[in-house]
């Protein structure tokens, strides 16, 4: 069920209205249930996944938690009878026991998404193996269903496990408000990935009706659809034209593949994710924002702080430091400084460590090498950056230009084409092909074609390029004043028929030019394939 | 407490990290700072910071870092 369609908008309608009619106490139960129908009616064999995910993660976390609080109490009753050896070697008996219940859980919730969304893949490469070495044999594909939104609930049900297991978060005990947060329906299939302690503070607390939260959840919704109708489906027309015969639109049409990408993306994803926000908030939930104005960074570093933040930070919190703060990594990080001095040799376990990261953060948006290669094109570009650091810095001591508005505009532009370049991995599907297109853009000379009419036979004629400009003016002025504060509370200080005007505006502007009807399909959401 | 300065001074010599209260909020040390920092302390002072310790507020300043490390040498 689409968030753009007419089922979803009556599914919302029916739970809103229920939601507020029922005793405040059952407000969570229900959304456990319309979270599961909505996740039965994308497909009922998904729901067995998700079931199993969320009992294995309850239980081991359970366990967890009981065994954190004995440890707690024994220590607490003992402290002035054991020695420190005593305290040091029950703690270590304790984290054996807390591990056990740690890895099985792991093994069965990761286990679950590395089997359905990587077997085939692990198949298709294994078969490659075989035609290389010469042997005719080659496996056969299983008919394996990947469940929507594998990747988030998994990665959210796995990240509150972590934190029980570091005695972060308190673990729930009742095992249907845990499957609610697993499930919680408008996050589900494309994020964010919320944590435990900060999704649990509302997801089950009591909601009174309150109009300021749901005409600030409703206008949200309203600009995630802007974003997504009248942007992101509305490009998604030429964009597929260029990508289904992407041999014949080479040259100069790379570039404006990419950039109509970039564009795609961003209103897809950053419109779903506002979709989603904003339905939590008119039932009184806060999800916390994914975004934070990306296309405004000035480094690709930068960009992955404000861009899928809650995915940033999972792998930051889950991987990257866990890694770097175990026993092999820092017996590299001795070994290395030793041999290649502190200066050299403290980047090798920051560098193999991203590296792992980049892989699997490539890994995660999808089981194929273009991703793989797509994740560590980003990690070569941070590492490459971090290396010219010095440089940088010698730059800046000589040049005072770096407080100039033209020399930040300069790093805003770049980074957005680094990126841009990047992603050509993710709509391409297909790494030599990628490196193709990259050379036609300096051997082909055809650029007339941005401005001859060209673009114009794809399925867009001028209107709609009109219109998909002045959208993209509008989100671009709208993220420039969310700036000084959040825009919508701007909005709201204004007299009553000029924010009215501005939101019936919006309301009507989606109406009229979102894109449906004749020539248009409702699309999926990019996010929701990973 | 001054060992501890030395290995942030070496990592940005230019920061006064007696006053600094915002290092990680702020942006003044970065993710392989930390990295950094967590090698380093392991090697000076025996004690591994561990993933669930590494919060803004336990590297916003010198100090709540130096406290963490007192209590995990406590611990030891």
């Amino acid at each position: 069920m689409l968030f753009t369609s007419y089922e979803f908008i009556g599914f919302i309608l029916v739970l809103f209205a229920l939601y507020y009619l029922i005793p405040t106490r059952h407000q969570w139960k229900l959304l456990l249930l319309f979270s599961y129908i909505f996740y039965f009616l994308a497909n009922p064999a998904y729901l067995f996944f998700i079931a199993a995910t969320t009992a294995v993660v309850y239980t081991a976390a359970f366990f967890i938690a009981k065994i954190n609080l004995q440890q707690k109490e024994y220590l607490h009753e003992n402290k002035d009878i054991l020695s420190s050896d005593e305290k040091r070697d029950f703690r270590a008996g304790v984290k054996k026991k807390k591990q056990k219940w740690l890895f099985f859980a792991l093994f069965i919730s990761l286990g679950i998404l590395a089997v359905t969304k990587y077997t085939n893949f692990t198949i298709v490469n294994i078969n490659a193996i075989l035609r290389t070495s010469g042997n005719e044999n080659q496996l056969a594909l299983l008919g394996i269903i990947i469940p929507l939104g594998i990747s988030f609930y998994t990665f959210q049900a796995v990240s509150y496990l972590l934190d029980v297991y570091r005695g972060t978060v308190e673990a729930e005990r009742n095992p249907f408000r845990f499957a609610l947060f697993v499930s919680f329906f408008p996050q589900l299939i494309q994020g964010p990935i919320s944590r435990f302690a900060d999704l649990s503070k509302t997801l089950f607390a009591p909601q009174v009706f309150d109009w300021h939260k749901v005409s600030f959840g409703l206008q949200r919704i309203l600009w995630g659809f802007f974003k997504k109708l009248v942007i992101a489906d509305r490009i998604l027309v030429i964009f597929n034209v260029l990508i289904a015969d992407s041999e014949k639109y080479s040259g100069a049409y790379v570039l404006v593949t990419m950039l109509l990408y970039a564009a795609l993306l961003y209103a897809d994803f950053t419109g779903g994710i506002d979709i989603t926000i904003g339905i939590a908030q008119t039932l009184g939930i806060k999800v916390a924002e994914n975004f934070h104005r990306p296309y405004f960074s000035k480094s690709v570093k930068e960009y992955w702080r404000r861009w899928h933040m809650s995915m940033g930070t999972w792998f930051a919190d889950y991987l990257f430091y866990p890694l770097t703060a175990s026993k092999p990594f820092l017996r590299l990080s001795k070994w290395s400084r030793k041999r290649l001095g502190r200066r050299v040799g403290k980047r090798v376990p920051i560098y193999l460590a991203t590296f792992i990261v980049w892989f699997t953060t490539g890994l995660w948006h999808g089981a194929s090498w273009n991703f793989i290669v797509w994740g560590l094109a980003n990690w070569f570009v941070i590492i490459v950056s971090q290396e010219f650091e010095p440089f940088y810095e010698y730059f800046h001591r000589h040049w005072k230009i770096k407080e100039q508005v033209l020399f930040k505009v300069f790093q805003v532009v770049r980074t957005v084409l680094i990126m841009s370049l990047i992603r050509s991995f993710d709509f391409y599907r297909d790494v030599p092909l990628t490196f193709r297109m990259w050379g036609t853009m300096f051997t082909e000379g055809n650029w007339r074609v941005i401005s001859d009419g060209s673009l114009l036979e794809m399925g867009l004629d001028g209107a709609d390029f009109v219109v998909l400009l002045i959208a993209i003016i509008i989100v671009t002025l709208a993220s420039l004043r969310q700036r000084k504060a959040p825009l919508r509370e701007q909005i709201a200080a204004l007299p009553y028929w000029f924010r009215f005007g501005i939101w019936y505006g919006l309301f009507l502007i989606v109406l009229i030019f979102g894109a449906y009807g004749v020539g248009y399909d409702a699309a999926q959401f990019i996010y929701n394939q990973f | 407490m001054n060992e501890l300065l030395e290995i942030l001074n070496e990592l940005h010599e230019d920061v006064d990290f007696t006053t600094s209260g915002a290092l990680f909020d702020g942006g003044i040390i970065d993710s392989f700072d930390v990295v950094t920092i967590i090698a380093e302390v392991h090697e000076r002072f025996g004690v591994t910071i561990s993933a669930e310790y590494i919060t803004p507020a336990n590297f916003n300043s010198a100090q709540a870092l130096w406290h963490l490390i007192e209590k995990l040498l406590a611990e030891e």
